[in-house]
């Protein structure tokens, strides 16, 4: 028996999607899920997201420059690629561009959820049955097959 | 010297030409000793680090460090590796704009990092 390859690298540089229905579901829904919460990026939620550039025990005159200058980028950025992920949630092909987009979204939804779900690296989420572990595991899934698709 | 003279001495002194601009930089200044000097301090590199965390993939960190900093899939590995078992790796190093440029990228594909400078 063959197993489904869910996301593979053509030829042409281009990345062919194979996902289900659920899997695209799933992302539709969660990346303006995110979105939304990004209205508000301050949040204790999105820590994770926005860790301070000089540490916690940094030059704060430095930090508060560094923020000043550089978080609503940021916050663009990630608000950016959750839109494409959104968008191309159904699409069959992606470019190189999409494809490292989906990487970093995937990636923001997993840092959240994880964060909320207070994950270790011993935990094991193959019998889980909590549905949000569900969900993270999925997530992981899916990143490891773009991480694999794109370093091929 | 007559009471009705046109030119006063008080009339030259506030005429337009005398408070003009132009006449206020082309007066000479005097300039007198400096009372500190700069010394010119090079700046002590600062270097960026990614710290562990248990939720971003192996794959995915080496990944990033290969594409953000063009290290070969080797060193990209021995980084993430030293994250993973140290707790903690420098990527990269610079001045503090550089330093603050590759924080900003590795915090737009979330890694956790920060940056520090030099002992």
């Amino acid at each position: 028996m063959m197993f489904r390859r869910p996301i593979r690298r053509t030829r042409s540089g281009t990345y062919q999607l194979n996902l289900g229905p659920g899997e695209r579901g799933l992302l539709a829904a969660l990346a303006p899920q995110l979105r939304d919460l990004l209205s508000d990026p301050d949040q204790p939620g999105l820590r994770r997201l926005f860790p301070p550039a000089y540490g916690d025990e940094g030059d704060a005159e430095y930090e508060e420059e560094y923020r000043r200058f550089m978080h609503d980028d940021l916050v663009a950025r990630h608000e950016a690629a959750l839109d494409v992920l959104a968008e191309t949630a159904n699409a069959n092909e992606l470019d190189a561009e999409q494809m490292e987009t989906w990487m970093r979204a995937l990636n923001q939804l997993r840092l959240v959820l994880g964060t909320r779900l207070d994950v270790t690296e011993d935990d094991d989420f193959t019998n889980t049955e909590d549905p949000d572990r569900q969900v993270y595991y999925l997530l992981g899934y899916l990143q490891e097959c773009v991480v694999e698709a794109l370093s091929s | 010297m007559t009471s009705d003279s046109a030119v006063t001495v008080d009339s030259i002194a506030i005429s337009p030409a005398a408070i003009s601009p132009r006449a206020a930089i082309s007066a000479p200044v005097e300039v007198g000793e400096p009372e500190t000097v700069d010394v010119v301090v090079p700046d002590r590199p600062w270097k960026v680090i990614v710290w562990n965390d248990p939720i971003n993939l192996m794959s995915y960190v080496t990944l990033v460090l290969r594409k953000l900093f063009g290290y070969s899939q080797e060193k990209a590995h021995k980084l993430m590796l030293d994250v993973h078992l140290k707790g903690k790796a420098v990527v990269s190093s610079g001045n503090r704009e550089k330093a603050e440029l590759d924080v900003f990228r590795l915090h737009e594909h979330g890694l956790w990092a920060t940056m520090e400078q030099d002992e």
